[in-house]
């Protein structure tokens, strides 16, 4: 497979202009070949976690370009980006987010489901497939709350995959788990990376974490320090 | 596809908090209940009173006026008049009271296509003679069967045959009041004496009841032959011509029209009974502005209780759009939430409505002035069903619109971030 660009900030700069404007992103360019295995370091506000965001299209105020797959984002309507997302990006997050009023495997469909682009009993299909890779595909039908904290993040990394995205980004997937729990989530990250060469951005404060991914952007005021 | 995934977050949300939406519900319910309840009762009610007087009442009633000539004798030796004429204490001059050529009007009357029928009519003013004392009162002249075919006259008729006008000679019947004051049974005879003094004796075959007591301490009825042996007058004295027309709204033209045609004075119902159809609008005004004002309070119920849902389910809502649902969707799972909401509780009010104002209807409404009423009056309109069901509908979309909006421009990013 020809490696190519998933992935390309070009410029991005984001002011926050409560209480003060201040500059928390200064032209940070920097592009994903797919495949890769990337981590974000950097210290605590140094403004990973909103490059992510913009990255993901979920934050629409800032200067400079995001180019997904060869297309621009800049100038999207809201419910064009709704849809980048829901196909293209798949987003693991610190908390869970699962929705309590479904079980694990229709929080695992959900995004299937909007996106439409199988039947429904292909997408229940391909759901349980997702939990299998993870280990969870007896919770299936458990309600999430009665799962553990692992258990959740794994049910949510097996969300973020059911569209079969060009992108993974995790916003400190580990973040909230323990030792052990860490442990299992990166192994399916590798995993992933690996043998299903998914293309994954993950933002960590774990520099143990970031030691074992291919390659680690670290990030200091704003600015990309090492590349 | 789309929309039944809508369907599903919406009712999965619905569920989560399937109390508080039971209860917003139930306020829908109620207020349509009442609205329905209230529009239906009133409007019975309505009718009912609308009914005492305006089925009684000719559409268009032609008579003629006592009064002063519209023209005075100097009118007609000035042709030219060159200033104002002056005339003081002027009086109407002596004038017959009947209609001139009443035969020839009638028959004229009954080949317009508005008419749906005519009934001749003479008042005459009499005394009652009892005993020592004389009652005064007036007594109707009429065609029986025809005044019964237009203006329900056996519906007031409590005891005794209307139709013992026409068949029993020198017959009358009296006021329910009329003839306790007299203190007189069917088959008595009563004595009376007309305005110009000659005496008569007249035969009680029946006591009408009008739901009006002043008049049925005054008012009887005889038939038109009877009135005109009585005031001694010819076969073709008639002081009113009554007119139902086909549609009551057609009377005020139609009166003006006939007032030129026939030279006599004619007043429609409307003019005549004005005061009717105030009370009757004001009624249902009122009634519609406190069914109205009963969904305004149950939208407000709806709109705090999703508010109060989206608060909570901000986390869900972040994440729905982090993994794609437009602000779009977000907002159509919001207003399905409101108009599930609406069109259950409404449709149950809807049900609630007919049942209450049925129960209504079955409760005994005995009342001395209104002898034709058994229960309480109902009107069951299915335009009031229609109002109730779109308004439950319209309230509970505008109750659900703001609070779908606001969830639509939640950004994931502060949530997500938030924790």
């Amino acid at each position: 497979m020809t490696s190519k660009k998933v992935l390309e900030a070009q410029k991005i700069s984001k002011y926050f202009h409560d209480p003060a404007t201040i500059k928390i992103l200064n032209e940070v360019s920097f592009s994903l070949q797919s495949s890769e295995f990337v981590s974000v370091i950097g210290k605590s506000g140094c403004g990973k976690s909103t490059l992510l965001y913009i990255l993901s299209t979920m934050d629409t105020d800032y200067e400079g370009e995001v180019i997904i797959d060869g297309v621009s984002m800049r100038g999207k309507k809201e419910n064009e980006l709704a849809l980048v997302r829901n196909e293209k990006i798949g987003f693991v997050f610190q908390f869970h987010y699962l929705l309590n009023e479904f079980n694990v495997l229709q929080n695992v469909m959900l995004p299937g489901l909007k996106l439409g682009k199988y039947s429904e009993k292909e997408i229940e299909h391909r759901a349980y497939e997702k939990l299998s890779i993870l280990g969870i595909k007896e919770e299936a039908l458990k309600m999430p709350n009665q799962l553990s904290g692992g258990q959740k993040q794994r049910v949510a990394i097996a969300r973020a995959l059911i569209n079969d995205p060009l992108l993974i980004m995790g916003d400190e997937p580990t973040g909230n788990l323990d030792k052990k729990n860490s442990e299992i989530v990166f192994h399916i990250f590798e995993e992933l990376a690996q043998v299903y060469k998914q293309t994954l951005l993950i933002v960590t404060h774990d520099n143990e974490f970031a030691d074992r991914t291919s390659r680690i952007i670290e990030m200091e005021d704003g600015r990309i320090k090492k590349m | 596809m789309k929309y039944r995934l809508i369907f599903r977050i919406a009712y999965s949300l619905l569920l989560a908090r399937w109390k508080q939406t039971l209860v917003a519900a139930i306020g829908v319910t109620f207020s349509i209940t009442m609205f329905i309840t209230l529009l239906s009762f009133m409007s019975g009610l309505n009718d009912l009173l609308d009914g005492l007087i305006l089925n009684r009442t000719p559409h268009v009633r032609m008579y003629k006026e006592i009064q002063v000539s519209k023209k005075q004798p100097i009118d007609y030796l000035q042709k030219d008049p060159q200033g104002h004429n002056f005339i003081k204490s002027v009086k109407p001059k002596k004038d017959r009271v009947d209609i001139y050529n009443s035969d020839q009007i009638i028959q004229s009357l009954k080949k317009d296509s508005r008419v749906l029928g005519v009934a001749p009519k003479i008042t005459a003013q009499v005394f009652f003679n009892v005993g020592a004392i004389d009652l005064t009162g007036s007594i109707n002249g009429i065609d029986p069967e025809e005044e019964n075919r237009l203006f329900k006259f056996n519906d007031y008729v409590t005891s005794g045959n209307f139709m013992d006008l026409k068949n029993v000679p020198n017959s009358i019947i009296l006021g329910k009041g009329l003839a306790t004051n007299m203190m007189v049974n069917i088959g008595d005879v009563v004595q009376v004496t007309t305005s110009k003094g000659e005496q008569f004796s007249l035969k009680v075959v029946g006591f009408f009841q009008s739901g009006l007591q002043d008049l049925d301490k005054v008012q009887s009825y005889a038939s038109i032959k009877t009135t005109q042996k009585l005031l001694n007058q010819s076969e073709n004295y008639i002081t009113d011509i009554q007119v139902k027309l086909k549609d009551i709204l057609w009377a005020p033209p139609t009166a003006k029209e006939y007032q030129e045609v026939y030279q006599i004075d004619a007043i429609d119902i409307q003019k005549a009974n004005s005061q009717f159809e105030t009370g009757s609008s004001v009624r249902s005004l009122i009634s519609y502005a406190v069914g109205i004002t009963l969904l305004i309070v149950a939208g407000f119920g709806i709109y705090n209780i999703l508010n109060m849902l989206i608060y909570e389910k901000m986390d869900s809502i972040a994440i729905l759009k982090a993994v794609g649902f437009s602000g779009r969707d977000v907002n159509l799972v919001f207003i399905t939430i409101a108009l599930s909401i609406g069109i259950f509780g409404g449709s149950l009010g809807l049900l609630g409505g007919f049942g209450l104002s049925s129960l209504i209807d079955n409760i005994p409404f005995n009342t001395e002035s209104l002898p034709t009423i058994k229960t309480y009056p109902i009107n069951y309109n299915p335009r009031f069903y229609m109002i109730g069901g779109i308004f439950s509908i319209i309230t509970t979309y505008l109750a659900g619109y703001f609070p779908a909006k606001k969830a639509s421009t939640i950004d994931p990013v502060i949530i997500i971030r938030g924790k």
